[in-house]
């Protein structure tokens, strides 16, 4: 890499060639604010904050997309690039609702902290029109209030170049510019997964999760209701981020511990579901495999990626594996072997998830996700809704003890917990579908060839006698391309894995914020670290799962199985 | 068109076509007063027009003018050459045409017997 | 067939027939058969001349004569007396506005004899829809010179000698662009011509467009040979009917005779050219907006570098010159880059078209050589300022030019000297101003335009003029406060320093010249809540003077009853009451009610 020397601040420093001037000075420790920026998306040099002056430009450049050159001196903390930055943030302000106080994006905002990094006491441009508009909230997943919107753009990138679905553009001019779906159409009525992804990404609260945190302690108050709460794997290692707890920690035992003290009468686990799927999914796989059924056969276990199957590939549904999602799965077997077992009328029973996801919200409220006579889900709320039940309780969350999740829906292996991984259903199904297929105890059941973060990996994974060709996706637009695969023939795959957010549930639109690849990659250890430890770690060993089948539901794909754990998919027209 | 040669030698043939916009070559004047169309001048001009088109003088200006006073004279028709004197032929007759372009329009040579006046051009 | 002794050209520039020239042809060919003359009389519909102001304009030639505000009415006597008779028909001729005096003559007029018109030299003068004419005139001659018998290198150096600068705008080195592209190393080049002109007023590249298409043409040829793109674009905007159907019809005819398409020339040089009709955004005018736009995306700015040299149209290395740049081209390979230099200054070469607007006796549009003074644009070429007014100042550069003032008048209008006085060249709009306008009025009004026009991508532009065209109507309402000229300075020179494209960057100038220029009108506006040249009708006064016979005329007009008075004695207005509606002024017969 050729290496070009500049002074930054008075500081000489190398930084490769083609690299910005943002990036240079992060790599010399000096930081620029920014917020259009984002590590993950390609720049755009829209908001103006990152203003720096460099030798040899005519005005201050934006550093977030101005390259370095050989002997460029550069200041980024002259008078003029405060007066700059200042500006731009009063200017900002000014057409921004000041209610920040009861803002749901309140303290995770990157545009309240630079206001206030910057000192901006004032706003010289205050009394001006403001943009009004009203708020969608449409959907189940996610509410937009464009008056917080500052354009930055980073939704518009991020579901266009990581998701591939383009739900959002910059729609009129001027002062008058918005951010919209197509037509000005509500999230409902466009093209959208509720992936998340655009809030995730979302400097202010202009994008945000739907807060069903008042349903769920509505459910608590209730002394009628039995309210059970599961956790998916991926919110044990985030869920210390919106506590003061380093990323990449495991707070699985606190998080049990927090959920009964905000009143939970049940703490269940969905890595029991998630065990659950694999031996439905496992075993739908060798069936089709066995039976020449359509392959490859896909999983669809993550929402965001179901919707958008069904809205831009209807004809390809039939490689959707019909095992509901361990969510899905968990509410179907709490609202009838659950309720059996306890002696609870499933009408008092309200089921509550806890998800680094916003589909799920909507994967909820799905019409037939009601196999057992009621909606299999109640409520679903994300990893950052518990956060804020935490800290709305006053739960000193690093000091509670580690408890246990409660029995009979509270166990789980280590191949559920790495379904919050990309390639961790992958694994979790190939370590159950060979020891069912070998007959035989398997030796290692680290499959290393699936595990990575290349957003389409592949492998052949010799199972017996048999050689199994295996894909792994991650990202919608990673998705739409192997579908055109599929389409014209040239994926001969039998078993693909997709999850809709950039490293799976880790990446979750429901996960606490900021995220980036780094912070992702510690999530993700994380929950390899829960596999390592866990002392069971194939599907089809949970004791409690064996007991299921054991007591209650008979064979795998069996016929309760079929008509409480398997769905259909159709074609969604918006 | 494969050439630069096979450009100029279209544009010289077109070129003629908008001469007249550009002020060169000779200049024909018929006064077309009321005097000189009751004795005729249509029918000169007409003459002059049919001459020049059998004879492809396309560069080959034909103006008109007023009355100049000389009204028993009419027809009047003015010839100039580029830098040579404006020569005035009076009493122009439809048939006299044929010869005023051939010698002095074509080649140079003053039709004596016809002038009347004769203007020297700065 | 017979000898075609004359020729009568109808102007068929947007002007001229928008204003009914059109008939006025149809209606030449009727007369013309009705008197006998079709044979010898040719007409010729041809583009703008530029002096729209007094279309439809028709010429005769040989003699050149130049008819003004011809209607169809007109045209039987023309071809009678004219063309029948050799009369001139001397009411139809043009006056100089100072003098009175008519002018038969087309290049006698006051209007076109300081004009050096190189870039306009056909308009007006050939058929846009006829090849051949083109080429009669000498068209296509500099793409045979170059393609057959200069490297690409050659033509690029020719025209960096030439000294030939954007005409859209910033005014960079043509060559030097050229050259930056040529030593792009790319498969794929492309060639795109900016005809998006949208500065309010401007109308250069349009006229150019629509009378001489094949200019173009050639000019974005010579330009592919030089930096080795084999296609282009002109993008133009499709509120240009006339000059879309004008260049379609070139194209077509100059792929027809092979001087575009494949093998120009049998030199090996392939070259198409594509139109694409843009919707009119002002931003689309910004090299990375139009190309986005062409590309079938929202016309926004992208940060630069990369510049376009290097990744342009589709990622590829890509040539962007504005329609007058293109238009220079073709006379600077045939004449020689030394023959160029004559024309201008030092530093400014040749000549720029200026569209005069405003309080000015000739609007239109003139070329001059680049160095000539204001004052020679204003005076000698536009006639002085209308209705014997005296000049207040000038807006020179569109939107985001600057205001000069009278002392400034005999500044040389050249790239540099502009810049210096605190406007620009811009694309050549050029508004003169008399002493009935307001300048803060001004500066609203084209900040209002710009503002309007921001894309909205970058914060300073979009939520910066918008506050500034805030504090502006405030001032211009009386609402002004102690602060506000401070506050606009601070905020036009953070804006200057951040906005993201050249649309934003310059945006605030007419708020800073006016302010250089003419504080003391805002002060006026702030301070004394007064608008001095008595435009801001929220700060208007009206009041009765001793003209006043008391005639009740005015108090019987005013909608809210604010004017008192009795009959036959002076009548007074409550300034309380008045809404500075005007109609008792309009009113009142002795024009005793006066406003200020």
């Amino acid at each position: 890499m050729t290496m070009v020397n500049l002074t930054i601040n008075g500081k000489q420093i190398q930084a490769p060639q083609g690299a910005t001037i943002l990036e240079a000075a992060r790599g010399a420790g000096i930081h620029i604010p920014t917020l259009c920026y984002h590590p993950e998306l390609r720049p755009e040099g829209a908001c103006r904050l990152c203003m720096v002056e460099a030798s040899g430009a005519r005005t201050l450049v934006a550093s977030c997309v101005y390259p370095v050159s050989e002997g460029m001196v550069v200041n980024t903390n002259t008078n003029k690039v405060r007066e700059a930055r200042k500006t731009v943030v009063e200017l900002l302000l000014a057409n921004h609702p000041k209610d920040c106080l009861s803002c749901q994006k309140s303290g995770d905002c990157e545009l309240q902290k630079i206001a206030a990094d910057l000192g901006v006491r004032k706003i010289r441009f205050d009394g001006g029109e403001r943009k009004a508009h009203t708020i969608d909230c449409s959907n189940p997943s996610l509410v937009r209030d464009q008056e917080k919107c500052i354009l930055c753009g980073r939704c518009i990138r991020v579901c266009r170049d990581v998701q591939g679905m383009s739900v959002y553009s910059f729609a009129r001019r001027g002062f008058d510019t918005i951010v919209a779906p197509a037509f000005e159409s509500d999230l409902k009525d466009a093209v959208c997964t509720y992936c998340g992804q655009c809030a995730s990404v979302c400097p202010t609260g202009a994008i945000v999760e739907k807060d069903d945190t008042e349903k769920v302690w509505a459910a608590i108050n209730d002394p009628s209701k039995v309210v059970l709460v599961q956790t998916a794997p991926a919110v044990r290692v985030a869920l210390g981020e919106e506590l003061g707890i380093p990323a990449g920690s495991i707070v699985t035992g606190k998080m049990v511990a927090a959920l009964r003290r905000l009143g939970f009468d049940k703490v269940f686990d969905t890595n029991f579901s998630a065990d659950l799927t694999i031996m439905e999914e496992g075993h739908e796989f060798l069936h089709r495999l066995q039976n020449g059924g359509v392959l490859p056969m896909i999983t669809s276990c993550s929402p965001g990626w179901v919707n958008m199957i069904e809205l831009k590939y209807p004809e390809l549904l039939p490689h959707l594996s019909t095992a509901k999602s361990p969510q899905q799965m968990f509410g179907a077997v709490a609202k009838t072997y659950y309720a059996e077992q306890a002696g609870i009328d499933p009408a008092n029973i309200v089921c509550v998830s806890v998800m680094p996801c916003t589909a799920k919200k909507a994967e909820a409220e799905r019409e037939e996700m009601c196999a057992s006579g009621y909606r299999d889900v109640d409520v679903v709320i994300t990893t950052r809704e518990l956060g804020r039940m935490i800290r709305e309780a006053g739960l000193d969350f690093a000091h509670l003890p580690e408890e246990a999740y409660d029995s009979p829906l509270g166990a789980g292996t280590g191949a559920a917990v790495i379904f919050g991984t990309t390639g961790g259903v992958m694994e979790a199904a190939l370590r159950t579908v060979a020891e069912v297929v070998l007959g035989e105890e398997l030796a290692n059941v680290d499959y290393h060839d699936v595990r990575g973060m290349e957003q389409t990996r592949e492998a052949v994974i010799k199972v017996g006698e048999v050689e199994v060709k295996i894909a792994v996706v991650h990202t919608l637009a990673s998705a739409r391309k192997m579908l055109e695969r599929i389409k014209d023939g040239t994926a001969d795959y039998h078993f693909i894995e997709v999850m809709a957010c950039p490293g799976g549930c880790i990446g979750g639109g429901g996960q606490p914020v900021p995220v980036n690849s780094e912070i992702r990659r510690m999530r993700r250890e994380a929950l390899f670290e829960c596999d390592r430890a866990s002392e069971l770690r194939k599907s089809h060993e949970n004791p409690e799962i064996k007991q299921l089948y054991d007591t209650w539901l008979g064979k795998p794909l069996g016929e309760k199985a079929h008509s409480l754990l398997h769905t259909h998919y159709s074609a969604q027209k918006r | 068109m494969k050439s630069l040669a096979d450009l100029q030698a279209l544009r010289e043939k077109l070129k003629a076509d908008i001469k007249l916009r550009r002020n060169e070559g000779t200049i024909v004047i018929v006064g077309m007063g009321t005097c000189g169309i009751a004795a005729g001048a249509r029918e000169v001009m007409s003459a002059i027009l049919d001459e020049l088109a059998v004879r492809k003088l396309v560069d080959v200006q034909v103006r008109q003018t007023g009355c100049i006073g000389m009204c028993e004279k009419e027809v009047l028709v003015d010839v100039i050459r580029p830098n040579e004197p404006r020569i005035t032929y009076g009493k122009v007759k439809p048939e006299d045409i044929k010869k005023i372009i051939a010698e002095h329009v074509v080649n140079g040579r003053i039709v004596e017997e016809l002038v009347v006046g004769k203007i020297e051009q700065n | 067939m017979q000898h075609i002794r004359a020729h009568v050209l109808v102007c068929g520039g947007t002007g001229c027939k928008s204003a009914g020239s059109k008939d006025i042809q149809l209606s030449f060919a009727k007369n013309l058969e009705a008197f006998g003359l079709q044979d010898e009389v040719m007409v010729v519909e041809t583009g703008c001349h530029g002096f729209c102001e007094n279309g439809p304009l028709v010429i005769i030639y040989p003699e050149g004569t130049f008819y003004c505000k011809v209607k169809v009415e007109d045209v039987k006597e023309i071809v009678e007396s004219h063309l029948y008779k050799g009369r001139i028909v001397e009411r139809l001729l043009y006056r100089e506005p100072m003098s009175l005096e008519q002018v038969p003559s087309y290049s006698e007029i006051g209007f076109y004899k300081k004009q050096k018109r190189l870039v306009l030299e056909n308009c007006g003068a050939i058929n846009p829809e006829q090849i051949e004419e083109y080429i009669a005139v000498g068209g296509y001659e500099a793409l045979a010179k170059a393609v057959t018998t200069m490297s690409p290198q050659e033509v690029i150096d020719e025209v960096k000698k030439s000294g030939l600068r954007g005409r859209g705008g910033g005014g960079f080195p043509t060559g030097m662009k050229w050259e930056f592209a040529a030593k792009s190393v790319s498969e794929k080049k492309y060639v795109i011509c900016n005809a998006d002109e949208g500065d309010p007023g401007a109308f250069m590249d349009r006229s150019v467009l629509e009378g001489d298409p094949h200019r173009i043409l050639e000019g974005m040829a010579i330009c592919g040979y030089a930096m080795g793109a084999d296609e282009g674009y002109i993008y133009v905007r499709a509120e240009y009917p006339l000059a879309i159907k004008r260049l379609r019809i070139a194209i077509e005819q100059a792929e027809a005779m092979g001087l575009l398409g494949d093998n120009i020339f049998d030199s090996g040089f392939n070259f198409k050219l594509h139109i694409k009709e843009g919707a009119g955004a002002f931003v689309c005018g910004e090299e990375t907006a139009l190309m986005a736009s062409i590309e079938g995306k929202r016309g926004m700015p992208r940060p630069r570098p990369p510049f376009p040299a290097v990744s342009g149209l589709w990622g590829k290395p890509t040539n962007i010159n504005n329609v007058e740049t293109f238009a220079n081209v073709a006379q600077i390979i045939v004449n020689g880059a030394d023959w160029y230099c004559q024309f201008g200054t030092e530093k400014s070469k040749g000549t720029k078209v200026f569209a005069l607007t405003g309080k000015i006796n000739n609007t239109g549009l003139a070329e001059v050589p680049m160095g000539i003074t204001m004052r020679e644009i204003i005076y000698d070429i536009g006639g002085g300022i209308t209705n014997g007014k005296k000049f207040k100042a000038v807006q020179i550069g569109g939107p985001s030019g600057g205001c000069l003032p009278e002392n400034m008048l005999d500044l040389p209008v050249d790239y540099d000297s502009l810049i210096a006085a605190g406007a620009m060249m811009g694309s050549g709009g050029l508004v003169v101003m008399d002493e009935d306008t307001c300048m803060v009025d001004v500066a609203k009004f084209f900040l209002n335009f710009t503002q309007s026009e921001s894309c909205g991508k970058c914060t300073p532009c979009r939520e910066g003029t918008k506050r500034m065209l805030e504090i502006l109507t405030r001032i211009t309402e009386g609402q002004g406060v102690e602060g506000d000229i401070e506050l606009l300075e601070n905020l036009a020179k953070n804006i200057k320093e951040t906005a993201l494209c050249g649309l934003g960057q310059t945006a605030p100038n007419p708020v800073l010249s006016t302010l250089k220029y003419f504080r003391h009108e805002y002060e006026a506006h702030i301070k004394e809540k007064r608008c001095p040249a008595g435009v801001c009708e929220k700060l208007a006064s009206y009041t009765i003077t001793d003209a006043c016979r008391g005639c009740g005329l005015c108090a019987r007009n005013c909608p809210v009853q604010a004017i008192s008075g009795k009959i036959k004695s002076k009548h007074t207005i409550d300034q309380a009451l008045c809404i500075k509606c005007g109609a008792c002024m309009a009113a009142c017969p002795f024009k005793a009610i006066i406003k200020g």
